[in-house]
């Protein structure tokens, strides 16, 4: 099959009053798997249900391959979607799960049959193809459901949320899982979550999404080293927010370092200013003359993340490489900032300068 | 303990009364006497053909009206899901004589054509007033039903594999709420079986009707025919808890439906 690009214009959804999604514009390159992240009434899904025809938008159009498909029906669209909740049919078996586009297509049945075996092959479930849902298990039924919607050769996979269902291991394997038969069969993909892990480990793209708007697509590692907007920076990893203050060279002094200052630039030189530092851009060094004093430490396997606070009675989040001899809990530390740069947000509302 | 032994007299009694009553006979002998007089009551046999002639169509019809509301209002309209309920309870509300009158009324007054088409048999006359009288039973238990699964999911699962409406109904939908769909097709046999005022007062000699008729005349008979036909609705009502609870095979009855 041949990959086919998907573009969104100026697609707005009303639901009353509430604008669940507003001029949303959005290209997906041909083979390429973008993730929509954002949390719950973000818009994200009723912009998955638009693609797929299960809604009508209120205003914009749908295009996939060129062609305009706003007004084509669900069963036309040619779309294979795997869905939040488990949407095997209970009463078929797995083979005619993923027989059942295919039927609809009028397709014979030795030709079915073929196919069904080799899709179920691909999400190795051979084995599993007379057993019903309800003797599979979460992580099987969403693997059928993936090898149903592959079936028809969909033009454009949709997937929303499929793994939030599942648990942490089972999660991260058929993550893996979906990742790789999308690449192996280039297939043009739409994933929608709000898990930013999630999304940042399985995305060519992620698009933020923040009440019906994109707030700010790219690369996992653009949106989340250098995040558009605070509502981005916020929601994907962890932010600390700490007072800083811009220098007159358009640098920013945060925590006794000097970073590069990204963010809104329209800012006089000596303004106080909120600034967002990833806790992994944070060090805490044992400093008995330090302004700050280690609250709690929790391991978390490869790093550490430690509460400090800080004299003023602010708290900062600080991740270290687990290793011995990091500070316990209750020594005085001093904090430093690490990173090169750092995101402004706004007016330091409150928030004093953090002493070094 | 002492609640089942009160209930087991309470329900037992009767029945064994009835048996044993209907094992008397004329002579003074015990003896299923009463029960192969009925097999020799034509009129009755008549009446039970008729009777089951009606319940059949009332039953297609019930089920091709009321599965797609159900799955239409709620897929589409859910909040009318309440008001869509209190519409389909009216028939309880309203005494059937009310209904019967009406229908009266309308059939001394109809038109030769009229009458032909409708009136001329209980299966055109009676038909559509026992669909709406099944209606309240019949939808609450197809909505009960319809609420178990995941409508929406399922319902955009086959959309978005090609599917029309017609196939989600038939193909996905009845065949995972086929025990709704045979408890409401059981309410509305056991109400067609049962329904005496509306037949009687249109002069249609339904089965029911010969039942109350027979019951008058020879009082052994009757009661014979009441235990039989509480044996047959056990026998139904054990048929479906039967199909509906058996887990491996759902989909081959499934598919039979």
């Amino acid at each position: 099959m041949s990959a086919v690009a998907v573009h969104l214009d100026g697609l707005t959804r009303r639901f009353g009053e509430l604008i669940a999604l507003d001029e949303l514009d959005l290209d997906v390159a041909p083979g390429e798997l973008v993730a929509l992240l954002g949390p719950s009434g973000c818009g994200k899904t009723t912009a998955l249900r638009l693609l797929a025809g299960f809604d009508y938008p209120d205003g914009g159009r749908v295009k996939v391959g060129g062609v305009d498909i706003t007004d084509v029906p669900a069963s036309k669209r040619d779309m294979g979607m795997v869905f939040q909740a488990y949407s095997l049919f209970p009463n078929m078996d797995a083979r005619t799960n993923v027989e059942f586009g295919l039927r609809m297509r009028k397709q014979p049945s030795p030709e079915r049959r073929a196919r069904a075996e080799q899709v179920l092959g691909l999400v190795g479930l051979s084995a599993h193809a007379g057993h019903y849902p309800h003797q599979l298990s979460g992580g099987q039924q969403q693997r059928v459901a993936l090898a149903r919607a592959l079936a028809i050769e969909p033009s454009v996979l949709l997937l929303d949320e499929p793994l939030s269902a599942l648990d942490a291991r089972v999660r991260a394997q058929l993550r893996g899982e979906i990742r790789s038969v999308q690449q192996r069969l280039g297939i043009t993909t739409l994933f929608v979550t709000h898990d930013q892990a999630e999304a940042l480990s399985i995305a060519d793209r992620v698009g933020v999404m923040h009440e019906g708007k994109l707030e700010q697509i790219g690369t996992p590692e653009e949106v989340y080293e250098r995040p558009a907007t605070p509502f981005v920076a916020e929601f994907v990893g962890t932010m600390n927010r700490v007072a800083g203050r811009l220098a007159a060279d358009g640098r920013l002094e945060v925590l006794g370092a000097s970073l590069k200052a990204s963010g809104p630039q329209s800012r006089a030189a000596g303004e106080l200013v909120e600034v967002l530092v990833r806790p992994e851009a944070l060090e805490a060094v044992a400093d008995p003359n330090g302004h700050a004093t280690v609250a709690e430490r929790t391991f978390l396997g490869s790093f550490t993340r430690m509460r400090v606070t800080l004299d003023d009675g602010s708290e900062l989040l600080i991740d270290a490489a687990s290793r011995r001899g990091l500070p316990e809990p209750g020594v005085r530390v001093s904090v430093r900032a690490t990173g090169e740069d750092a995101l402004v947000s706004g007016s330091a509302h409150g928030l004093t300068p953090a002493a070094p | 303990m002492a609640i089942l032994v009160l209930a087991a007299i309470f329900f037992l009694g009767p029945l064994i009364s009835a048996i044993r009553f209907s094992l008397e006979q004329t002579n003074g002998k015990d003896g299923l006497g009463n029960y192969t007089q009925l097999l020799h009551n034509a009129a009755l046999g008549g009446s039970l053909v008729t009777s089951l002639e009606i319940a059949a169509l009332t039953t297609a019809i019930m089920l091709a009206l009321m599965l797609p509301t159900v799955v239409w209002v709620r897929l589409r309209l859910p909040r009318l899901a309440l008001l869509v309920e209190s519409i389909s309870v009216l028939p309880i509300v309203i005494p059937p004589i009310v209904m019967a009158a009406g229908l009266a009324t309308l059939q001394s007054h109809a038109s030769a054509g009229l009458s032909n088409l409708i009136f001329s048999s209980p299966l055109t006359a009676l038909t559509p007033v026992y669909v709406i009288l099944a209606m309240p039973f019949a939808y609450r238990s197809l909505d009960v039903g319809v609420r178990a699964i995941d409508l929406r999911t399922l319902v955009d699962a086959a959309r978005s594999l090609g599917a029309g409406w017609t196939t989600v109904l038939g193909r996905v939908i009845l065949p995972n709420v086929r025990t709704a769909v045979l408890t409401a097709a059981s309410l509305t046999v056991a109400l067609v079986l049962a329904e005496v005022v509306i037949a009687e007062t249109l002069l249609y000699t339904t089965y029911p009707v010969e039942l109350v008729d027979t019951g008058q005349a020879q009082l052994g008979v009757a009661v014979a025919l009441s235990v039989l036909s509480l044996a047959i609705t056990w026998m139904l009502l054990l048929a479906i808890s039967f199909i509906g609870n058996r887990g491996a095979s759902r989909a081959r009855i499934g598919r039979l439906l």
